[in-house]
């Protein structure tokens, strides 16, 4: 009994099916007061599916919830929130032309008669943010404001609805490396305010950085418990994906040959003429993996979306010998680029198309797929049928629609769809992020073979490890312009990390 | 044993289909069904019979081969505006003018109707068809243009464009246009000639069957073909569209062509196989039906055609129940204003028969995104 007054949150034999998925196969998880409980598990294994049904966005079809070991019932976001449950979603539900306060009231509404008290509300909102070390503006529009700072919205919303219990679904995906290390001394500062954490994410050292217990979850059970002094990553890895993983990219020399990209004087300007990259040059060799390294923002997008026709630019980039067009991504398709792009519902998929239509989305036009017009289904349903096979994406099959897939899986689809077709060069912007360790390691193994296959691949991460370990050579961005080039050999992290932050090589 | 898991498969696929139909039909029915009642209702307070009222409505509507006649006859340029709301709502576009975009189909199908002469009926009835789609299309082209270009909202643009097309084919009937024979004060063109005139088979409307196989036409464009691939893509997700090397902007001005080009049409069958002329005040409502029928057919060019029926039915039956059951024709506006309103607000239907959306599940989507 004394142990049962401990738990905060205990889901007892959850079970939820989609048509044709077993998302939940009565789970069962445990909460204590004031620890960080980590969630893990590979793409599609149910972590936010169980969230979700926590937070009574989904009913589940069978099993139960005690809160505070009283047994509750969740029928949908209010009850949850009345019980003191918060969630920060994988995807972030702010309305970006609200400001922080506005956002934050969103739902329970203070007011004195019948108008909202916007300034009390700003008034408990600056009081609750110095309380939890939580620095935000509240007279700032959301969309203004960096993604780091968002996600503080986020927990601040929750908590201003008094959660106790706060859900963070895969909260550093989309972080920097500094701006994760703050979300950490947040999370601690308030379990030691007694809220109670679950913490998803897909990067081991984190769980074992900042878990006080871990849960590992697979094909929608609960396949193991453990703790971070118990377990190593390779551990959590293997406990993950049901085998051993190779943590460690393996990678020949590069044999280097012919320029493939050529950038000459590449200049981005946004359209109050301010430049997001600044004069870039740069080549990439068919046979090589140039990583560019860099703090999100620097740059890094605007440069992959002028080479890949999404944005104008000034300057001159040759393919393979030819002038590449800017504002032309048939160009590139038809002449041997492949782009894996860094916002995969924005840019990558069509999330109510059937993941059939979604694999031939950049090549529908070109035979077998289409002739005079016409679109001939049954070479689209095949290339989608071996794609799947090949690229082990988890679908009950090709016609279920890419919103139906979890994140992992989603990004697979895309992955599949890039390399799939012969190229000659590629360009990966964060072609991992929010993808479990085996995934990794595949599309690693991918782009290394696609490199000793005679592709050029021009990588863009921020992750360093990720940057590290498949490159070749790598440049460092800084404020839109390239720092230095380095082979890959000659960067240590400390290096890197001087680099990244604007110090130039000649006085480091 | 595999015979049995085989069967049981079947079965499945079975459920889950009409799992599938009814997910997309019940708020459809269900508004319709809700609408009938509440007329009933209001029939009922106002002192009529409401079966009386509904019975003789449906004799109107479907009671002889003269009657069942009429009820395809005004269901056909429905189907045509219906189909161009829909049309154009695959690429995202709401295209409020296909009353405006009737307007030039009916007058320029009449004009070329009356005013060249000496053609056989098999050139002239598809000349005047198509140049009354022609007329559709081009004025459609103007809100698609000024969209790409400008950045101007489809809404607003076609909005002012229906009052334009109003006051500029008022101008040519009473006008240039206008018909000079002895006699005639009213404003209207000539008569077309009868070698222009769309002719019924035994009570059924050519007009309907050209309907039918244009709608098919459409379904098959748009899940069939490369062109209906981009539409839909640019009407769900313009950046992947860009991303997928479509041209965007192109897609737009195409879309809104097609869709005028098909609304046209349906004034230029209103004119040749019905009214015989333009008249001003014809054709009045044609296309603001086109979006009730296009919700109500939940925007698939297959599900414009009943929703057509049923409101050219209620249409067509209106004066049989005024006439028999002593009920105001208008109580038909009335019952189709809250069809409307129901499948409109479908939240409100799934509200009150507890049916779960489809997309009630996928609030969520899994994996991370930035929405910027
Ligand atoms: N709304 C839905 N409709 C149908 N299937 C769904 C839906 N949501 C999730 N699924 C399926 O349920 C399974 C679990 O998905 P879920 O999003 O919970 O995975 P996850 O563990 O969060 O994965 P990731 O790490 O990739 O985010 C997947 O196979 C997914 O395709
Ligand atoms: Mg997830």
């Amino acid at each position: 009994m004394a142990e049962n007054e401990t738990l905060a949150l205990e889901i007892r034999h959850v079970t939820k099916r989609f048509p044709g998925v077993l998302a939940n196969d009565d789970v069962n998880f445990d909460l204590r007061r004031g620890e960080i409980h980590a969630l893990l598990g590979e793409n599609g294994a149910g972590k936010t599916t169980l969230m979700n049904i926590v937070y009574g966005l989904y009913s589940p079809d069978e099993g139960e919830f005690l809160i505070n070991g009283k047994k509750v019932e969740i029928k949908g976001p209010h009850d949850a929130i009345n019980y003191g449950i918060g969630m920060v979603h994988q995807h972030f539900m702010l309305v970006p032309v609200f400001t922080v306060t506005e956002n934050m009231i969103l739902g329970s509404e203070v007011t004195s008669g019948p108008s909202l008290d916007l300034n009390r509300a700003r008034r408990e909102i600056i009081e609750l943010s110095e309380a939890h070390g939580l620095d935000v503006d509240p007279d700032a529009l959301v969309e203004d404001i960096p993604v780091g700072v968002q996600q503080r919205v986020e927990i601040l919303k929750a908590l201003y609805r008094k959660a106790r219990v706060l859900v963070l679904d895969e909260p550093t995906a989309v972080l920097t490396p500094q701006e994760a290390e703050d979300l950490f001394q947040v999370m601690h500062q308030l379990t030691d305010k007694g809220v109670s954490i679950i913490f998803i994410t897909h990067k081991l050292k984190e769980v074992l950085n900042v878990a006080d217990r871990i849960t590992v979850m697979r094909r929608g059970r609960v396949v193991g418990h453990t703790t971070p002094k118990e377990s190593t990553q390779s551990d959590l890895a293997s406990m993950m994906v049901g085998r051993d993983v190779i943590l460690q990219v393996e990678k020949g020399a590069a044999k280097p040959r012919n320029v493939v990209l050529e950038i000459a004087g590449l200049t981005v300007e946004d359209e109050r003429s301010i430049a997001s990259v600044k004069d870039v040059s740069l080549q990439v060799r068919s046979g090589e993996v140039l990583g560019i390294a860099g703090v999100q923002g620097n740059g890094q997008t605007e440069l992959v979306e002028a080479l890949t026709g999404l944005r104008a630019a000034r300057g001159e980039v040759q393919l393979d010998g030819q002038k590449l067009p800017f504002e032309n991504p048939r160009f590139g398709t038809e002449h041997g680029l492949a782009h894996i792009p860094e916002d995969r519902h924005k840019h990558g998929l069509v999330l109510p198309y059937s993941l059939a239509d979604n694999l031939v989305l950049c090549t529908y036009y070109q035979k077998p797929f289409a002739s005079n017009l016409q679109r001939n289904d049954r070479a689209v349903d095949r290339n989608a049928v071996e794609l799947i096979e090949r690229f082990d994406v988890r679908s009950p099959s090709q016609y279920v629609t890419a919103g139906t897939l979890s994140g992992g899986n989603q990004q697979k689809v895309i992955v599949a769809r890039e390399l799939s077709r012969p190229i000659s060069l590629l360009v990966a912007n964060q072609p991992t992020r929010g993808l479990d360790v085996g995934s990794i390691e595949y599309i690693h193994n991918e782009i290394i073979s696609m490199r000793d296959l005679g592709v050029a691949v021009l990588l863009v991460s921020a992750e360093l490890d990720e940057i590290m370990a498949l490159s070749d050579r790598i440049a460092v961005m800084y404020r839109g312009e390239i720092v230095t080039v380095v082979d890959a050999g000659q960067a240590t992290r400390e290096k890197l990390g001087l680099w990244m932050a604007g110090l130039h090589p000649g006085n480091a | 044993m595999e015979d049995k898991k085989s069967s049981h498969l079947i079965v499945r696929r079975i459920l889950a289909w009409l799992a599938g139909l009814w997910q997309s039909l019940g708020v459809p029915l269900l508004a319709v069904l809700l609408a009938l009642l509440i007329g009933a209702i209001i029939l009922q307070i106002s002192g009529a019979s409401p079966v009386d009222a509904y019975s003789a409505l449906f004799k109107g509507a479907f009671g002889s081969s003269k009657n069942l006649g009429r009820t395809l006859e005004k269901a056909t340029p429905l189907i045509f505006s219906g189909l161009a709301v829909a049309f154009a709502f695959k690429a995202g576009l709401f295209n409020i003018g296909a009353q405006g975009q009737l307007l030039f189909g009916a007058l320029a199908s009449a004009f070329i109707g009356f005013a060249v002469k000496g053609l056989p009926p098999y050139i002239h009835i598809p000349l005047a068809l198509f140049g009354g789609a022609a007329a559709g299309a081009l004025y459609a082209a103007i809100p698609g243009a000024l969209k790409t270009y400008t950045g101007a909202h489809e809404v607003i643009t076609t909005i002012m464009l229906n009052y334009i097309a109003i006051n500029i084919t008022d101008y040519f009937a009473d006008g240039p246009l206008k018909d000079t024979s002895p006699g005639n004060i009213v404003a209207r063109t000539p008569a077309i000639l009868d070698s222009a005139k769309i002719p019924s088979i035994q009570s059924i409307p050519i007009g309907f069957v050209l309907a039918i196989l244009i709608a098919v036409g459409v379904w098959w464009l748009l899940w069939r073909t490369t062109i209906g691939f981009e539409i839909r893509t640019v009407g769900l997700n313009p950046s992947a569209a860009r991303y997928a090397g479509m041209r965007v902007a192109f897609t737009v001005i195409l879309t809104m062509v097609l869709s005028g080009f098909l609304a046209g049409m349906g004034g230029a069958i209103e004119t040749q196989g019905v009214v015989g002329r333009y008249q001003p005040g014809f054709n009045t409502g044609l296309g603001f039906d086109g979006i009730t029928i296009a919700l109500l057919g939940k925007t698939h060019p297959l599900g414009v055609i009943p929703a057509a029926l049923l409101v050219g039915a209620m249409k067509a039956g209106a004066s049989q129940m005024q006439f028999s059951a002593g009920v105001a024709k208008e109580i038909t506006d009335v019952i189709q204003a809250l069809m409307l309103f129901f499948v409109a607000a479908d939240m409100i239907v799934r509200w009150i028969f507890r049916i779960r959306s489809a997309s009630e599940e996928k609030v969520i989507l899994s994996g991370w995104a930035q929405g910027k």
